[in-house]
């Protein structure tokens, strides 16, 4: 098990003619993703060559998608043009789209959010997740990548991390190389994202490969102050968390749009503080943070 | 980007919200002439980018031309919490009936837009929210939607507008709501937006803060609006540069890739440094996932011309792009500084292609350069020198 992709995901790829979309398109597929298509409305009927694989290029996401079949898009569009490009995969009802690119508009995310949470199947529930943007995208170690995450980090195994940024991502990964991931996910340092901690610690929680948790925050908003309070109603599983940002001065942003200060609101040392209050173990560093998590795995 | 007052009045009246005269002044003779050209009492008002510039003095009414250049004389130049007053607004007078605040603005926790209203103006907010939270109205927008004519009625009712005044104040919020949306704004707030004595509805001061991401993307004008003369040096050489950089006050510059990754390097950095003398970060800088040799060559070269900087940490985490190309790059960079490359470096790489990495580092043998195994150990060797050469 893992949570949001698996090896049977069926994925399509928004921007694969570009320069990101090609490297990207490579890695994933080197990883074991299952990409049965690319769109580009330019390069309709075209194909894009991986190795062995010769991948079709369709007009448009419902194309591509009644084609293939396919559940998952990643878009890897120019920010300019970001929002079409997830407006076009929400109206086609695809279940999850991954959104790398940085730098798109806020006013632009928060309408294409606003776009998917209209949509609702029968039992009103959400019909397409959204994932980012500004993002490093989600990897099942062993089934399937759908981002930017190196394949090689390391594999399977009983943990599960949800995180705001790629590269602090992939470094917890590698300083618990050794346990392992059910999944990881980057859910992005913007102010207005599609999936996220809350979401990501309810899906691990229900999760039953998944048998403990790493939350990573960093500066700006207040998400992890109301995780703390989801975690302290709703997880069971041992959850460690760390946020970044503690030296960080009030009112400059800190590389993601999000990442400020603002005022009293949004201090690493608040997100701390909120997470040790709900019973989350809380490391001041990458090391110290998979030295808790390993302390709370021993104890399972 | 946050706006100056002055910036703000300016995008309101393109948009069409009521504002009243107001001409930007640098010196107290273009104040004078200003003020002339105004005419009438003017009020001279500090421009920066902070509260309580009027309790500072920063904001004084001037009956004659003559007034407005001595308050002038006395503004420029004073500092209000930090900031050095470079230039003033010279604003026409108001004849002030009520006071009323409105604002709109991102919701980061809803993923939509609030619209905040209240008929008790001219105080500070988080002041009103606290103590009288029920004379504020909170009224959720929706992005697909924004403030139209229903939705402003209904901002306007709950806020509790007098009958008569419901209509005008309605338009102008829908102007406002132009204003949020087509410059792309995160805020947009009015306090006090004003009935004068004519019975006229008048925004007489406006905090807007625009989104980056968008001005990059679709508004080539607000370049115009950018603070450059503001700016520290290093951080406009840096932004030249394309490089995501912000200026801090330690001595360990610092360069990594990503985000949350930097920000987390100086913390650990800053924790280090407490076992040495106190040394703390110099500077955020992330080079990103591509992290070619010039764009390190770049960022190495804003940093080591900062005085304040004793010795630089590298912490990368090779994903994308592997440390063998980073390695590369810090090798590049130093030759292509020479000797303008005067600092120690503290080199930690992981990830792909790490043996690599650390061997060519290791080959080039830069007199400069120690390689690190972990952060936590890089980050302590890095504050360690930076302390022996302070």
């Amino acid at each position: 098990m893992s949570i949001y992709l698996n090896k049977d995901s069926k994925v399509i790829v928004q921007g694969i003619t570009g320069g990101e979309g090609t490297k990207h398109t490579a890695l994933m597929l080197k990883a074991g993703t299952n990409i049965v298509g690319g769109v580009n409305a330019r390069k309709a009927g075209t194909t894009v060559t991986h190795g062995e694989q010769e991948i079709k290029v369709y007009g448009t996401v419902a194309e591509a998608k009644a084609e293939t079949g396919a559940d998952v898009s990643i878009v890897f569009v120019p920010p300019k043009f970001t929002k079409d490009a997830v407006v076009e995969a929400i109206e086609a009802e695809v279940g999850l789209v991954v959104v790398i690119t940085e730098g798109v508009p806020v006013q632009d995310s928060a309408e294409f959010w606003a776009l998917a949470q209209s949509k609702v199947d029968a039992d009103g529930n959400q019909i397409t997740r959204i994932i980012g943007p500004n993002c490093p995208g989600i990897i099942t170690p062993g089934e399937a990548l759908v981002g930017i995450t190196p394949n090689n980090i390391t594999g399977k195994g009983p943990i599960g991390l949800v995180s705001k940024s790629g590269t602090l991502t992939y470094q917890m990964m590698y300083e618990l190389r050794d346990l392992g991931f059910s999944t990881a996910i980057g859910i992005g340092g913007d102010p207005v994202i599609g999936t996220t901690h809350i979401d990501a610690l309810a899906a691990f929680e229900a999760d039953p490969e998944t048998k403990a948790i790493v939350m990573i925050g960093e500066i700006g908003g207040d998400a992890e102050e109301r995780a703390a309070e989801y975690i302290k109603a709703n997880v069971t599983k041992p959850v460690v968390g760390y946020v970044a940002g503690f030296t960080a001065p009030e009112g400059k942003t800190m590389g993601h749009a999000g990442a400020i200060v603002s005022g009293s609101a949004g201090t690493a040392q608040a997100k701390k503080e909120a997470l040790e209050a709900a019973g989350v173990k809380v490391g001041k560093t990458p090391s110290e943070t998979a030295r808790l998590l390993r302390e709370v795995f021993a104890a399972l | 980007m946050d706006l100056y007052e002055y910036q703000a009045r300016d995008l309101f009246e393109a948009h069409g919200v009521p504002v009243l005269a107001g001409i930007v002044a640098y010196t107290p003779e273009e104040a004078k002439a200003a003020a002339e050209k105004i005419g009438g009492v003017v009020v001279v008002k500090a421009q920066v980018k902070v509260g309580g510039r009027g309790k500072a003095g920063g904001v004084k009414v001037a009956k004659t031309a003559d007034e407005a250049f001595e308050h002038a004389s006395n503004i420029l130049g004073m500092d209000i919490k930090g900031h050095t007053v470079n230039k003033v607004m010279i604003a026409q007078g108001a004849d002030i009936a009520e006071e009323f605040y409105f604002s709109v603005l991102l919701d980061r926790a809803n993923r939509n837009y609030l619209a905040m209203c209240s008929v008790e103006g001219g105080m500070e907010i988080e002041q009103l929210a606290e103590e009288r939270p029920e004379a504020l109205a909170r009224v959720a927008v929706d992005p697909l939607v924004g403030i139209d004519a229903e939705k402003a009625a209904e901002i306007v009712a709950a806020a509790g507008f007098a009958e008569e005044l419901r209509a005008k104040v309605e338009e102008t919020l829908q102007k406002l709501w132009t204003v949020f949306k087509e410059e792309d704004a995160t805020l947009v707030e009015v306090n006090p937006l004003v009935k004068t004595g004519a019975g006229d509805i008048v925004a007489l001061d406006g905090k807007v803060s625009l989104d980056d991401n968008a001005s990059e993307v679709r508004h080539p004008a607000h370049e115009e609006l950018e603070d450059k003369g503001a700016a520290d040096p290093l951080e406009a050489k840096a932004k030249a540069a394309g490089l995501n950089y912000v200026k801090l006050d330690g001595e360990v510059g610092i360069i990594g890739n990503g985000a949350g990754l930097v920000m987390s390097t100086l913390d650990v950095v800053a924790y280090a440094g407490e076992n040495h003398g106190d040394v703390k970060p110099a500077n955020f800088l992330d080079i990103g996932g591509g992290a070619s040799a010039e764009v390190m060559a770049n960022g190495l070269d804003v940093i080591l011309n900062d005085p304040q900087v004793k010795s630089v940490f590298v912490n990368v985490f090779g994903g994308i792009t592997a440390c063998d190309a980073v390695a590369n790059g810090i090798v590049g960079a130093l030759n292509t500084l020479g000797d303008a490359a005067n600092k120690p470096l503290v080199v930690r790489l992981d990830g792909n292609n790490v043996e690599e990495g650390r061997a060519i580092l290791a080959e080039a043998n830069h007199p400069l350069v120690t390689l690190a195994a972990t952060m936590d150990e890089g980050a302590d060797k890095a504050a360690e020198l930076a302390n022996a050469a302070k």
